[in-house]
């Protein structure tokens, strides 16, 4: 098996695997990160979602080979409990979540909305993670959620 | 217990008296008779250090057998250990459903963790409060009136004692005895506010907050390759190829069962899908029609058939009176689990140890030792969460697989996650239904005759749902096979094919019938609300229906046949808040057309009150949209109200998606729903605006609310596209095409 060297989260990582090893396992067991999660392996309900080079990637069908010179950032990556990413904190005010194993691919891909939008309006929020899947029913909370920290984000800059 | 068994003919024609069909009594009840009653789940968990812990540290720890599922019970049951206790919130740690630690309290569904566990916690909380101040009254030589507590600290000034002082005196060894009051409402400090989630900040965070989160040092990854079809026989498969692979730790054939376990988790899934290419199975098209052709399917098939209830008025009026009937159906739906059902397994010494996330590890660690043919004190079963489960999904199930293939890992753990395929291929379905309403009204207008016949497989398939068989599915496909047998369908009050289709209307005349349809060619279990969803389907659309006919509007028809205070109040405030205008109509067939409804139930007829009221449209081509849904709930004393607002509303969401657009798929022979592309759910833009307003009622006890508003749902969803076209839909899922083709 041959080696890869991928940057995760800023860190350069090396690992033994096949070409065609989906991200996600490589980030879940490899090195030992929890934030993507496994769902459907098929890009159809987004649970796995990172960002690579800032977009919004599905890492359960992006395969370890494509990631030379790349970097990829996961939820572990954004912001940590003791310095929450202002995503991570609206998700936590609005209490914006069940079970929360969608969360992750929640937070990622409403995080790639704000970096390219600032101040979605809520229909661009909805169409935005209309690819995600939630099956608790948290959507209306995750829309509150995504909306309070574009406020935030927008207060603090000052916008 | 005894249930009535007749010929069809035979009930029908049955009347007079109320049939009680049921004794509640099962064998751990007649074993407690000896012994006074205890409150919730103190009956069956009588000693209090099954419960509580009091540590030295400042630490509290609390045992539940009652697991989170995403519904906020831990959280919930923290509050009430902390008000209770008189310590901070923050002090208390919960270890929850365990075989090896905690109380066993069954199975964590039903809407009953509140009322079951919290109820005990409250009055075991209470009592050890009390047994602490009585031993500090004595060290003190003070009395126990003269004494005060806050977050542990007992105060009798001048001097200070506190709980954790006297931790290592305190002997919890000992029965409850439920003496001790658990504190009234204007005492609450914690109880009643909405407390954040304690499980979020990891699982916001990317810390392990799930089954699939954990690492056991030596662990390998474990696949299942399950047959093409339920009734299947493996034929051959290659598994030295599959051996061969790389990475490939052990491979494991047994009669049908194949699972295959590698060092990386892509390598076993390499493997497996090897194996499967491989592997040649003997199929029977043994599955029911599917389509229109279903429904009758089901009314034909043997049944068991029962009266649930059957009420004759004293005085029966006579006179006119107006009949009225129609048929409901539902089809086979999924859980939908977003995380496939995945566990942990060992095999260390005779002995297995499994991490899962079952709603029920006693009932687990039972059924599984039947299908490892091992005494139950070799196994273990430990809950860690899981993405939600809805009820009965693959959790079980993997959890067999899992401890199967640890078989062959001479000792390393294996965590065993299902594929999507596997998930919707196998998960046990909530089950297709059909439901025949007649009901006659009088000259005044008043339902006088009330009939609700329900056609259903079972909902029940857990494991120990008939102690003769084992109910996880690895063990069903062994060479020395561990069957299942038939479910008995749970009785009344709460019912489970029945549930919620006796009325808490007022009707004087009643007859509700079951057929219970105890072959099963598609595999059913508990999905979320059991029979209720359908029951309340039929029951609330039917009254609306009655309602049109008598010309009268739904929330007056409704109220005029409802006596029970609390079920008014909250249809009452659901029209108020909803601004609910008597007597309006929709705006008929159009570009897009508009509709109101309204709907209620009282889940179980023992849980929480819920009222919906939904706003639809309906365009030409039949999409209907739910715009908004308002609801009430009466759920007793509200411990966390945004906990209740959060499982009313993601309730009310995930009925809107049973209801618009689910449906299991399958030939005669499979099942061919097998991924997301196969079986639409609801997406952002489907969902609609919701608002929930709780009655809070202080002084009467908590009642579930995970499964209160899904049942008003969809019949508020099916009262406003009639409200909205003049046209009755009575077909699940209400998918555009239908739509159409009732208004064209
Ligand atoms: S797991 Fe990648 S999209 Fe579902
Ligand atoms: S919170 Fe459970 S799937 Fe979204």
């Amino acid at each position: 098996m041959p080696d890869y060297t991928l940057r995760v989260n800023g860190v350069s990582r090396t690992v033994r695997t096949d070409a065609d090893t989906p991200l996600l396992y490589v980030l879940r067991n490899d090195l030992e990160m929890n934030g993507a999660k496994f769902g459907c392996g098929l890009a159809q309900c987004g649970a796995c979602t990172v960002h690579i080079d800032g977009r919004a990637a599905r890492s359960c069908v992006t395969p370890v080979s494509s990631l030379a010179g790349k970097n990829v950032t996961t939820l572990e990556g954004i912001g940590t409990l003791d310095k929450l990413h202002p995503l991570q904190k609206a998700f936590l005010d609005e209490q914006a979540a069940q079970c929360g194993y969608c969360t992750n691919g929640m937070i990622m891909s409403a995080k790639a909305l704000l970096d390219a939008n600032p101040k979605p309006t809520e229909a661009q929020i909805k169409t935005a993670l209309a690819g995600n899947l939630c099956r608790c029913g948290s959507h209306n909370r995750i829309v509150r959620a995504v909306q309070r920290a574009a406020s935030a984000a927008n207060v603090a800059k000052g916008a | 217990m005894t249930t009535t068994t007749l010929s069809r003919r035979k009930f029908l024609k049955q009347s007079g008296v109320i049939v009680a069909s049921f004794s509640l009594a099962g064998p751990a009840a007649i074993a407690q008779q000896a012994r006074a009653p205890l409150p919730g789940g103190l009956n069956n968990n009588r000693m209090l250090d099954g419960w509580i812990r009091i540590n030295a540290n400042g630490r509290v720890t609390i045992h539940t057998g009652k697991c989170e599922i995403g519904q906020g019970i831990l959280t919930a049951l923290a509050q009430i250990a902390a008000d209770e206790l008189d310590v901070a919130y923050e002090r208390i740690d919960m270890v929850s459903a365990d075989t090896a630690r905690t109380p066993d309290e069954g199975m964590t569904a039903g809407s009953l963790s509140v009322e079951g566990s919290g109820t005990a916690l409250r009055f075991a909380c209470a009592e050890v409060r009390g047994m602490l101040l009585a031993a500090a009254a004595q060290k003190l030589n003070i009395a126990v009136d003269k004494l005060s507590v806050a977050d542990g600290a007992i105060s009798a000034s001048p001097t200070r004692l506190t709980y954790w002082d006297l931790a290592k005196d305190l002997n919890l060894k000992r029965e409850a005895t439920a003496v001790a009051k658990p504190k009234p409402a204007s005492q609450h400090k914690v109880i009643g506010k909405s407390m954040p989630r304690r499980d979020f900040p990891a699982k916001v965070s990317g810390g392990a907050a799930f089954v699939q989160d954990m690492r056991l040092p030596g662990m390998v990854f474990g696949r299942v390759v399950r047959p093409p079809s339920y009734r299947a026989q493996l034929v051959s498969v290659d598994e030295a190829a599959a051996k061969a692979m790389p990475g490939v730790v052990a491979v494991m054939r047994d009669g049908s069962f194949i699972a295959v376990a590698a060092e990386r988790e892509e390598q076993a899934i390499k493997a497996a899908q090897a194996l499967r290419a491989s592997a040649k199975w003997n199929e029977t098209p043994d599955l029911s029609p599917s389509g229109a052709a279903l429904y009758e399917h089901l009314k034909k098939m043997p049944s068991r058939d029962s009266v649930i209830k059957s009420v004759t008025p004293v005085n029966a009026s006579g006179g006119k009176v107006t009949s009225v009937e129609a048929e409901y159906t539902r089809p086979f739906q999924a859980h939908g689990s977003i995380g496939p059902s995945c566990a942990v397994a060992q095999l260390k010494d005779g002995k297995y140890t499994v991490w899962t996330h079952s709603q029920g590890v006693f009932p687990l660690r039972t059924d599984l030792a039947k299908a490892l043919k091992t005494p139950i004190a070799n196994v273990t079963c430990t809950h860690v969460e899981s993405s939600g489960c809805y009820g009965h999904n693959g959790a079980d199930d993997a959890a067999c697989d899992a401890a199967l293939l640890a078989r062959a890992t001479n000792g390393r753990p294996v965590k065993l996650q299902w594929m999507r395929e596997d998930e919707f291929g196998w998960e046990p379905f909530g089950s297709a239904m059909v439901i025949k309403m007649q009901a006659q009204l009088d000259e005044a207008k008043n339902i006088v005759n009330w009939q609700h016949e329900t056609w259903s497989h079972p909902h029940s398939t857990r494991p120990t749902s008939n102690p003769a068989g084992s109910f996880v599915l690895g063990g069903w496909h062994l060479a020395d096979p561990v069957p299942a047998a038939v479910p008995n369908n749970s009785p009344q009050p709460s019912g489970a094919a029945d549930r919620n289709a006796v009325p808490l209307y007022d009707f004087p005349r009643q007859n509700i019938l079951l057929h219970y349809l105890t072959d099963m060619p598609v595999r059913t279990s508990a999905l979320r609300t059991l029979g209720a969803y359908a029951n309340v389907f039929a029951l609330e659309s039917f009254i609306d229906e009655a309602a049109l006919a008598a010309g009268v509007d739904p929330v007056e028809f409704r109220l005029r046949h409802m006596k029970n205070p609390r079920a008014r109040a909250v249809i009452e405030l659901a029209a108020q808040k909803s601004n609910w205008k008597p007597n309006s109509k929709g705006n008929g067939a159009g570009n897009e057309s508009k509709g109101r409804g309204i709907a209620f139930a009282q889940y179980k007829n023992l849980a929480c009150y819920c009222a919906v009221v939904a706003d639809v449209t309906v365009d030409r081509a039949g999409n209907v949209k739910v715009t908004r849904a308002v609801s009430t709930v009466d759920a007793g004393l509200a411990v966390n109200p945004d906990g209740i607002i959060n499982q009313i509303e993601g309730g009310i969401i995930q009925s809107a998606s049973w209801t618009l657009k689910e449906q299991v798929k399958f030939d005669r022979q499979r099942i061919t729903t097998r991924s997301w592309a196969d079986y639409p759910i609801f997406t952002f833009n489907d969902v609609p605006a919701v608002e929930v307003h709780i009655i809070n009622m202080p002084n009467e006890r908590s009642l579930g609310v995970g499964e209160g508003s899904q049942g008003p749902t969809v019949a508020a969803i099916a009262n406003a596209i009639a409200n909205a076209t003049g046209k009755r839909a009575r077909d699940l899922p209400f998918t555009a095409e239908k739509i159409r083709q009732l208004t064209a």
